[in-house]
C-alpha cells in the first residue's frame, strides 16, 4: 500500500515540477498578474483614491471586503484565545 | 513565569521609553496612506508597548490602566468600526465599503473621501490587533490567570 502512496506522491510532484515550466517568467511583463487589473490600479491610485502608496490604497479600498476579513480573523482568534485558556482565579 | 522585575534600570527604560513607542505607532498607522505601514504594522506596535510594561513591571500594574474587560470591548469595537464604516457607505446609497460616498457627509472630494474612509478602517484595525496582541500575551504569558508567577 506505502508503495502506491510514494508512486503517487511522486507522480503529483513531478507534474507540478512539469508544469512550473508553463508559468510565466519572475517579473515578466507579460504575465497574467501585471497586465489585467495591476496597471490600472497604479495609474488611477492617485485620481480615485488620493492614497500615493498604492499598497494601501489596494489593501484597504480596492480590496476592503478582504482585510475586512483579515481583520475578522484576528478577531476571532483573540476571542478563541480568551475563551481557550482564561480561567478565574483559583479558589 | 512573569514576575515582577526589580530592576530599576529595566523599568526606567521601558517607562522612557513607552511614549515614543505609542507615538511612533500612531505614526505607522496615520501614515500608512505615504509610506509601508497601515493598521496592522501599527496595531502591533501599540500592543508591544503594553506588552514591554507588563514584562519590564507586572501584568496587575497594566491590569490597572487597560483593564481586561476594557480590552476585550477593544477587541471588537475594531470590527465594529471596520464594519460600521461599510454600513455608512451601504445606508448613503452605494455599495458596501465604498468610500466614496462619504463625499456627501464629509466637507471633501470623492478621491479625498476615499482616502478618509481608508484611513478610518486603518483605525479600526489598528484596535483591533493591539487589543488582540495583548489579550494573546496575557493569556499565554500567565496561563490564563492574568497573575504574575502563578506558573511555574
Amino acid at each position: 500500500m506505502k508503495i502506491f502512496a510514494l508512486i503517487a506522491v511522486i507522480i503529483t510532484g513531478g507534474l507540478l515540477v512539469f508544469s512550473t515550466n508553463e508559468m510565466p517568467d519572475w517579473g515578466s511583463l507579460a504575465s497574467p498578474a501585471t497586465t489585467h487589473v495591476s496597471p490600472r490600479y497604479l495609474e488611477k491610485t492617485i485620481e480615485e483614491t488620493a492614497t500615493p502608496n498604492a499598497v494601501t490604497s489596494v489593501l484597504a479600498d480596492y480590496r476592503g471586503y478582504d482585510t475586512l476579513g483579515e481583520t475578522t480573523v484576528i478577531f476571532t482568534a483573540g476571542i478563541v484565545c480568551i475563551l481557550l485558556l482564561r480561567r478565574g482565579k483559583k479558589s | 513565569m512573569i514576575k515582577q522585575c526589580d530592576n530599576v534600570i529595566v523599568q526606567s527604560v521601558s517607562r522612557f521609553l513607552t511614549p515614543f513607542i505609542l507615538l511612533f505607532a500612531l505614526y505607522v498607522i496615520a501614515h500608512g496612506h505615504y509610506s509601508p505601514g497601515g493598521g496592522f504594522q501599527g496595531g502591533c506596535i501599540l500592543g508591544a508597548s503594553f506588552i514591554l510594561s507588563m514584562i519590564a513591571y507586572d501584568i496587575a500594574e497594566v491590569k490597572r490602566r487597560m483593564t481586561e474587560k476594557m480590552n476585550t470591548v477593544l477587541t471588537g469595537v475594531g470590527v465594529l468600526i471596520y464594519a460600521g464604516i461599510g454600513f455608512i457607505c451601504l445606508l448613503l446609497g452605494a455599495n458596501y465599503l465604498d468610500y466614496g460616498v462619504l463625499a456627501e457627509i464629509l466637507p471633501v472630494g470623492t478621491a479625498k473621501a476615499r482616502a478618509l474612509g481608508t484611513f478610518g478602517i486603518e483605525i479600526g484595525v489598528g484596535i483591533t490587533v493591539m487589543a488582540v496582541m495583548v489579550s494573546i500575551f496575557l493569556n499565554l504569558a500567565s496561563g490564563g490567570e492574568h497573575e504574575e508567577g502563578s506558573v511555574e
